[in-house]
């Protein structure tokens, strides 16, 4: 089976500034990580391959310095790392991404699964794995939380939607986008860090992907417009629940379940 | 040393009322049970009036009150502790110091904060991360008063690098039993004048006067910290790494120990899996640093050290997301133990650090001999050992003979391996046989006289360390 999970670099910030004027995310290129969903799109991706056998290969577009996640990937398992990296991709909105991502996963060679994870802190779109499987001519499902069954033809899966679980089949090749906690994610080995040192990564520059359409890629594939860009605004609400005890305690637990905590 | 004491009468709490306002004095029925115990498992005993201080001067003047009258007086802070230091066994007068709870100062020049004692210590660790400072001492009850803190000299995991809460108090303002108000010790880095009364406040556990202010030493924040979970074979030769960890050429901030059984016990008590549990036993290391970089080059020194002692990889856990399910497993093992049993005691005892190894096995030689369920998780690095006595199914009598049987051994090995009765949590009243067991006559004899000459009528926390 051939997995490929797509990763990204964000900055490594619980908090990420916005600069109201231009509505651009303040980032310190100093200090990244790997997108904390990406974290669960991996340990998917590694359990495939553990139940069927196969190779992982991660894909990541960036700058350069974003080889540090794949390396970082590397160090929890995965086989093959590939940065598609070039000035021609800069400015990219969701589509230009997803376009540049899927023609890059096309030179992979006969992917089964690509496993994507929810959204990335940074853009928070949850946009681009959909998009990339609609540009592969692919089937695929979001909010992936189970995997049922892997079958020679395809996945069972459970799909969370909002206020139903579905259980869905979806054949290969297919892209799944898989919910925070499917898996707990393994930790990074040092071993592996060590034994994977030297392994090469794959530089995919926009002149080696199959459509040479300079529209479809960096800002002039970018359709979006940003009109403005800010911070939510947080409230803190507060409820006073009276009675006694008991009747509280059964307020409290509707509340609860009302808010999703339970 | 204990003597007979006067109950609380009306004409004592109208006295209490015209020193401090009425909704702040409870008496009788309107003391909430909360008060009649801390986190230690023992009875419940009441106080007779609980009474809410806001300043040093209406505490000195009840205590001065209380001396005249011969009425026990107890501290209270948060009620966290775990072997009963705060609980009144003798009724009496509860002074809580929650509403003494203001941070006076921060002093960026000689670094350091002044606050009052009734500051909880993630107040304090908060307030100054967020002027790019650092309190090292993290005892695991983060809710716990900073005077709660001093008065058990409590610890915690980065006792291995930066010592513990006595490390950190540069000075403190105490209310005597006589109801005088004293300065002890100050902002000066140095201080060789006289004996150090602030060194004898700390960990006195409410025995010899309240504190009520402190000066805390801070150091910068480090910039990063950057985790190892390392999984062993088993737990003797996780431990027998650490001596060797302690020596090499970079001081981690935290060496732990556990085992795949309190890691399960987590897992079901959180309700989520912890990203590794394939080995019988695991050390967690913290590092800190100003980068990431600089952190890392630790880690080859580190890893050699661990695999020639059948160390199997070292996992790390260098994202917000990695250590809040590491940490929040780690920080869930007392509460996970407890959920996993009816009943359970537990003793905090410290030895060399090289000893711990010893201690270790000796313990699973007493879970057979005693046959009972015995847990242990705990301070590698510094020698603290958590023990968990679980009593499961036993009735109370079965229960009561077989944890002092247990408790009797443990305490004996200690000695024997040079250790002590408590590392961190204190003696309170619950383990004030066990300490008058371990120390010498000569010892016992100095520490009742200092009691005296503090408290002569012994009315301050009557019951406590010492008999």
């Amino acid at each position: 089976m051939k997995i490929l999970v797509c990763i990204k670099q964000v900055p490594n910030t619980t908090k990420v500034d916005i600069d109201e004027e231009t509505g651009v995310l303040k980032r310190d290129g100093a200090d990244t990580k790997l997108n904390p969903y990406d974290l669960f799109a991996l340990e998917t991706a590694l359990w495939l391959k553990e139940e069927r056998g196969g190779t992982v290969t991660a894909l990541t577009m960036g700058p350069p310095q974003a080889t540090a996640i794949l390396k970082e990937a590397f160090m929890m398992g995965v086989d093959e790392g590939a940065l598609l990296s070039d000035q021609a991709f800069a400015g990219s909105d969701v589509l230009a991404t997803s376009y540049a991502m899927s023609q890059g996963i096309s030179l992979m060679g006969d992917v089964d699964v690509i496993v994507c994870g929810k959204q990335t802190t940074d853009g928070d779109t949850a946009q681009v794995g959909p998009e990339i499987a609609e540009a592969l001519d692919i089937p695929h499902a979001t909010n992936v939380t189970k995997i049922i069954d892997v079958g020679d033809q395809g996945l069972r899966i459970e799909v969370e939607m909002g206020d139903s679980l579905e259980l869905q089949d979806i054949p290969f090749p297919c892209l799944i986008t898989v919910d925070a906690d499917i898996f707990v994610p393994r930790l990074p080995s040092y071993k592996r860090k060590i034994a994977t040192a030297q392994r090469e990564i794959r530089t995919i520059k926009c002149s080696e992907l199959p459509d040479q359409d300079p529209n479809r890629y960096g800002l002039s594939g970018s359709p979006t417009q940003v009109e403005r860009i800010f911070p939510p605004e947080s409230s803190t609400q507060k409820v006073m629940i009276k009675g006694t005890g008991d009747e509280a305690a059964v307020v409290f637990y509707e509340k609860l379940k009302e808010l999703k905590f339970l | 040393m204990i003597g007979t004491y006067k109950a609380v009468s009306d004409a004592d709490l109208d006295f209490i009322r015209s020193v401090v306002a009425a909704e702040r004095v409870f008496s009788g029925a309107e003391i909430s049970e909360d008060y009649s115990h801390d986190e230690h498992s023992g009875d419940a005993h009441f106080p007779e009036v609980y009474v809410q201080v806001l300043n040093a001067e209406e505490l000195s003047k009840l205590v001065e009150y209380a001396n005249e009258q011969n009425i026990p007086v107890i501290p209270r802070g948060a009620g966290t502790g775990l072997v009963g230091g705060s609980v009144p066994i003798y009724g009496g007068m509860m002074i809580g110091l929650e509403k003494m709870n203001r941070i006076l100062e921060l002093d960026e020049e000689n670094l350091t904060i002044t606050v009052e004692s009734g500051v909880l210590l993630m107040e304090v660790a908060a307030f100054v991360e967020a002027h790019g400072l650092f309190y090292p001492p993290d005892p695991g009850e983060k809710a716990a008063t900073i005077g709660g803190n001093i008065a058990t000299n409590a610890g915690g995991m980065r006792a291995v690098k930066y010592g513990v809460t006595r490390d950190f108090v540069r000075g403190l303002e105490v209310v005597l039993p006589s109801g005088e108000i004293v300065e002890l010790g100050g902002k000066v880095v140095k201080n060789s004048s006289g004996y150090s009364l602030k060194d004898l406040m700390i960990g006195s556990e409410g025995t010899l006067g309240f504190i009520t202010k402190a000066i805390l030493k801070l150091v910068p924040l480090p910039k990063k910290s950057i985790s190892l979970l390392i999984p062993f074979e088993d737990i003797s030769s996780a431990i027998s790494a650490v001596p060797e960890i302690r020596k090499s050429e970079v001081t981690p901030t935290a060496i732990e120990f556990m085992e795949r059984d309190v890691i399960l016990d987590a897992e079901e008590y959180l309700g989520k899996k912890f990203p590794d549990k394939s080995s019988e036993a695991y050390l967690i290391l913290t590092y800190d640093g100003n980068s990431k970089e600089e952190i890392e080059q630790n880690f080859s020194g580190v890893a050699e050290i661990c695999f020639a002692r059948g160390g199997l990889d070292l996992l790390i856990v260098d994202t917000d997301e990695r250590k809040e399910v590491v940490w929040k497993a780690r920080g869930a093992f007392l509460e996970a133990i407890k959920g996993s049993t009816t009943k359970l005691d537990e003793c905090d005892v410290v030895v060399p650090v090289n000893q711990v190894s010893t201690f270790i096995q000796y313990l699973y030689t007493l879970k057979e001999k005693h046959d009972i369920r015995i847990k242990s998780f705990g301070h590698a690095g510094d020698g603290n050992v958590h023990i968990f006595i679980l009593r499961d199914d036993l009735n109370e009598a079965a229960w009561q003979e077989k944890l002092s049987a247990v408790f009797e051994d443990l305490y004996q090995k200690a000695i024997e391996l040079k250790g002590k009765v408590s590392g961190e949590h204190g003696i309170g009243y619950a383990k004030v046989a066990y300490l008058m067991e371990e120390e010498s006559e000569a010892v016992l004899n100095i520490m009742k006289a200092i009691k005296l000459a503090f408290d002569p009528k012994n009315i301050m926390n009557p019951g406590k360390i010492i008999r």
